[in-house]
């Protein structure tokens, strides 16, 4: 018999597909018969396009409509089959206690995570926004260039606001000029408080819009006013009126209480803001100001500006570049400032300044942690789904029952979502719970005021949008899969998952190991990072000292009386003054001049004064030279230099070398090992050190290291008692003051450690479920095993070895990602440490022992079951 | 009473099934009006009008047994009821009333 030709099959099974079932038999048939004709008549190749142009002809409604079924149409959702499912439901929970454990434990975790997470970048991003003028704001800066370097920075000349008005009043509603806000010594009769405040033009009222309880914005307009935050007010009045009393600034200038403003908010630029004093009581108070023959070189106030309505700030700011260049003089314009406006919605996330761009600033981390907060969730749910997919096939004689009992595939597809639901529910309930128990913690750490928005549309929307997705995508894979059994075949037994079933979950594994991984080896690096920077040799001993703040007068003009005083309680080793704590460096000047000095470079240096006993006191190191001493008169005009800046110098023999400041001569005299006195991560300024008993305004004290801190900082309080009456004793231990520069890489590393540990938690867990859930399958293949003699060992390394390779492609994976990463942000710092191979051994090593660890309690579990028992069960 | 509405290719299949008395189905209806009229007619609309005429009640069908050609898929035989059948005597007298009613001249002019 000749072959018989087909008619094309990929029309026939498409004709298969939109058919309706009914209609088919005979329509196909028919179809068929035509072709057979057709080829005869008009040759194959035109019969089969001749045949398609047919099927496609079906393509109609009438033939596409299924016939409806005769019998009545179940109702999908009857309140007693729902109710059915939900105590189906629970009672899967309570059976299998440790899955539903973990399932929603997991899940709770993972979604008190993120919700922390957002609700961290949510205070993040409304940062500032409660002012009400916050997109009129900004902040006057400038860059200039030193040495080629473009430097960006808030402090202006003080007469840059009066400048502006003057010339380009008409864009702006209000310039406010500023001093910075810091500690002042604030007194009402016998209580003395120091409280963080600052020195404002009148209109900052007005631009801040301050809520007054008391008073009235225009408090400031009176040079002795002062106006306070409610709860300064409440620490000084309690309930009595504070309208009209007087109190003492630093006790030096008396003003009126003339307002109490409501506190500002704890997320905004402005929150140490607790008390506002008058810009004219700072300039009359600082009388040098007024006496500046060069009044534009000098920056040290900030300025502020609200814009008037219609102005647009980028043009504002274009128009006001020159401001200040067009008042310098000539020799200064080789600094190039430029003036510019900083909006008030980028002065928290976007602050850092390279060159003279907005490169950008915290909102990196805005970024870090939202990118680690969906992470940490997709772990969660990967989790959710892999237990809830690998209990479901165990569910399947379930779905067989239900289906010879008449259960329809809606309803199958319903329970099934219902339950999955169900879960994600109480999942939410209890990460709510999570969150509301961890938030205090979580806002000590993150320095916040968080709280749960509870109040607030956006978050519920969020939250049961999640959830549903969630318990959507979760539950899909049973409902739409399982409900597609057929009962026969699940209840004979035959059923068989296929081959690949597994491989979804696997690739998950892998997922969620891989950023588990990265994780680690993120921490790991931050950790040691900080590390590194903490034992880089600062060149000083930090050792019991301790700063006290020079904030009256009267510590000023007796340093000997002082010095003598303190050394004779017995507990003070040393003590000297200085313009600046060792752990920072208030003042970098220009004016420098050397010899071999090249014209090209400008040549700006740190430049600390220091009284004779300065040395001994932090412990300085020499290089070479000698320290200050009282034997050489000479000393009044000798320098001690550091060695970067004898390397940036050029000077091969420094010492005996003059080196001119503003024209003055000073001799070199020493030269000292680099101190770190600003930010450990970065390479030690250029700094110089000159003798200077009139510009100090901090108090070093190193403490005898026999005598324990707290009794001598009791013996510290009696002396300052008498020579500074007005002021509480104040202290700060330089230690802290140092440790304080590593609080944000600390404050990432914790967090950072306690997400990686969350996202190890997670995965293991989900890890922990999933070689339960093998072990239990495998029940009987262990029982053969065994009775053919396989030891404890081997079946423990069978049901292992599956997740170690997964635990090491993730490994694979992770490493080069996470190279690649914190590369990155390590090469931020000028300071900082190497990434090694080890990092990524140690990581790897770490996830895979924790591996084993959860897998093995399973294994072994499974391997140690008697035969006897796991070949009987059913 | 409400005349039954029968289209021009309606009433044509519905006198080919007719025609084909007990051997009338898609396929047979199909090269039988092609051949007939000439007029080659796509699978579907036959189909389409088949089904349409079983719904006015016109045709009436049922499944054949199996066959041993066309991969032993079953033929649906239709059959003219006797709605059918009084709708096509009704078209014809219609028809033959429109023929009566024509002047003798007309027609030869439109012979001519």
């Amino acid at each position: 018999m000749k072959p018989q030709i087909e008619p094309p099959r990929f029309a026939d099974r498409f004709l298969e597909w939109f058919c309706a079932p009914h209609l088919l038999e005979n329509i196909q048939g028919d179809l068929h018969e035509e072709f057979e004709y057709q080829v005869k008549r008009i040759g194959e190749p035109r019969a089969k396009w001749f045949y398609w142009w047919e099927v496609l002809g079906f393509i109609k409604l009438r033939y596409i409509k299924r016939k409806p079924s005769k019998y009545p149409k179940t109702y999908l959702y009857s309140p007693i089959m729902l109710r059915n499912y939900f105590k189906i439901a629970f009672r899967n929970l309570l059976k299998y206690k440790g899955y539903s454990f973990i399932n929603i434990f997991g899940l709770a975790t993972g979604m008190a995570v993120a919700m922390l997470i957002g609700l961290w970048i949510y205070d993040e991003l409304s940062y500032n926004k409660s002012f009400q003028n916050y997109d009129r704001i900004a902040q006057i800066m400038q860059h200039q260039t030193f040495d080629g370097e473009v430097n960006t920075q808030t402090a202006n000349p003080y007469l840059l606001g009066d400048e502006i008005r003057a010339q380009y009043g008409s864009d702006f509603k209000h310039i406010v000029m500023s001093s910075w806000t810091g500690e002042h010594l604030l007194n009402f009769e016998e209580k003395k408080l120091t409280k963080t405040g600052n020195y404002f033009e009148p209109a900052i009222t007005e631009m801040l819009s301050l809520k007054m309880l008391k008073g009235t914005r225009s408090g400031l307009k009176d040079m002795n006013s002062v106006l306070l935050s409610e709860s300064v007010a409440k620490a000084y009045f309690g309930e009595a009126d504070p309208l009209g009393k007087i109190m003492k600034v630093d006790n030096k200038m008396n003003v009126k209480v003339t307002g109490v403003y409501q506190d500002l908010p704890y997320n905004s630029d402005f929150r140490d803001l607790t008390f506002i004093l008058p810009w004219e009581l700072y300039l009359s108070n600082q009388p040098w100001i007024k006496e500046m023959t060069n009044p534009w070189r000098s920056n040290f106030t900030q300025t502020y500006a609200q814009l008037a309505n219609n102005a647009d700030i980028a043009q504002v700011s274009a128009k006001i570049k020159n401001v200040k260049f067009n008042k310098i003089r000539p020799e200064e314009k080789a600094f190039k400032p430029v003036v510019f406006l900083h909006p008030m919605s980028k002065w928290h996330l976007y602050s850092e300044f390279k060159n003279g761009i907005n490169t950008g600033g915290r909102i990196e981390f805005v970024w870090l942690f939202g990118i680690i907060g969906a992470f940490v969730l997709l772990l969660a749910c990967i989790n959710f789904m892999n237990l809830s997919t690998a209990r479901s096939e165990k569910r399947a004689k379930e779905v067989g029952i239900r289906k010879a009992i008449g259960s329809v595939r809606g309803q199958l597809i319903n329970q099934f979502f219902s339950e999955s639901l169900l879960v994600v529910i109480i999942a939410f309930g209890l990460s709510l719970l999570l969150v509301q128990l961890i938030l205090p913690t979580f806002n000590e750490v993150a320095d916040k005021k968080m709280f749960l928005l509870w109040s607030n549309p956006v978050f519920w929307l969020l939250s049961v949008g999640f959830t549903l997705l969630t318990g959507v995508v979760a539950g899909s894979y049973p409902a739409l899969y399982l409900s597609s059994f057929q009962p026969i075949k699940v209840l004979k037994g035959t059923f068989r998952v296929g081959r690949f079933a597994a491989v979804p979950r696997k690739v998950l594994v892998v997922v969620q190991f891989t950023v588990s991984v990265t994780l680690i080896i993120g921490t790991i690096v931050v950790f040691r990072q900080i590390q590194h920077a903490k034992s880089r040799p600062i060149g000083y001993s930090r050792d019991g000292l301790l700063t006290i703040p020079i904030n009256t007068p009267d510590l000023t003009g007796h340093y000997d009386v002082l010095r003598n005083d303190l050394l004779k309680t017995g507990v003070v080793a040393e003590m000297s003054e200085s313009s600046n704590p060792v752990t920072s460096i208030w003042a970098i000047n220009n004016g420098y001049d050397w010899r071999g000095k090249a014209p090209s470079i400008q040549g700006n240096f740190a430049a600390v004064s220091v009284t004779h006993d300065f040395g001994k006191t932090i412990g300085w190191e020499f290089k070479e030279g000698r320290d200050f001493s009282r034997e050489f008169v000479t000393d009044s005009s000798a320098i001690i230099l550091n060695e970067t800046a004898v390397k940036f110098m050029g000077l091969k023999k420094p010492l005996g070398e003059i080196v001119k400041i503003n024209e003055k001569p000073f001799q070199v005299i020493g030269v000292v090992k680099d101190l770190v006195m600003q930010s450990p991560y970065s390479p030690v300024f250029r700094t110089s050190f000159v003798l200077d008993y009139k510009d100090v305004n901090v108090i070093n004290i190193k403490i005898n290291p026999t005598i324990s801190s707290r009794e001598a900082l009791a013996k510290l309080e009696v002396v300052f008692k008498k020579h500074n009456p007005s002021a509480p004793f104040e202290y700060k231990f330089v230690d802290d003051e140092y440790a304080k520069k590593f609080s944000d890489e600390e404050r990432i590393s914790k967090l950072a450690t306690f997400f990686a540990m969350l996202a190890i938690f997670i995965s293991c867990l989900g890890l922990f479920g999933l070689a339960s859930f093998v072990a239990e399958q495998r029940t009987k293949e262990i029982g053969i095993r065994k009775v053919l003699g396989a030891s404890v060992a081997n079946l423990w390394g069978l049901l292992s070895k599956d997740f170690v390779l997964l635990v090491i492609i993730s490994c694979l994976i992770s490493s080069p990602i996470a190279y690649y990463f914190m590369n990155d942000w390590v090469q931020k710092y000028e300071y900082h440490t190497d990434i090694s191979w080890w990092v990524f051994i140690a990581s790897g090593a770490g996830a895979l022992a924790i591996t084993l660890l959860t897998v093995s309690f399973q294994a072994i579990k499974a391997a140690l079951m008697n035969p006897v028992k796991s070949l009987k069960t059913e | 009473m409400k005349r039954t509405f029968l289209g021009e290719f309606e009433e044509i299949v519905l006198l080919t099934v007719a025609i084909l008395g007990e051997e009338a189905y898609g396929v047979t209806v199909t090269q039988e009006l092609e051949q007939k009229t000439g007029r080659a007619v796509g699978f579907s609309s036959i189909h389409t009008t088949l089904q349409r005429l079983e719904e006015k009640g016109f045709l009436s069908s049922k499944m054949g047994g199996a066959t041993a050609e066309r991969g032993g898929r079953r033929k649906r035989f239709f059959e003219v009821t006797a709605l059918g059948r009084r709708a096509l005597m009704e078209v014809k007298q219609v028809r033959e009333e429109l023929w009566g009613a024509l002047p003798p001249d007309t027609l030869q002019l439109m012979g001519g």
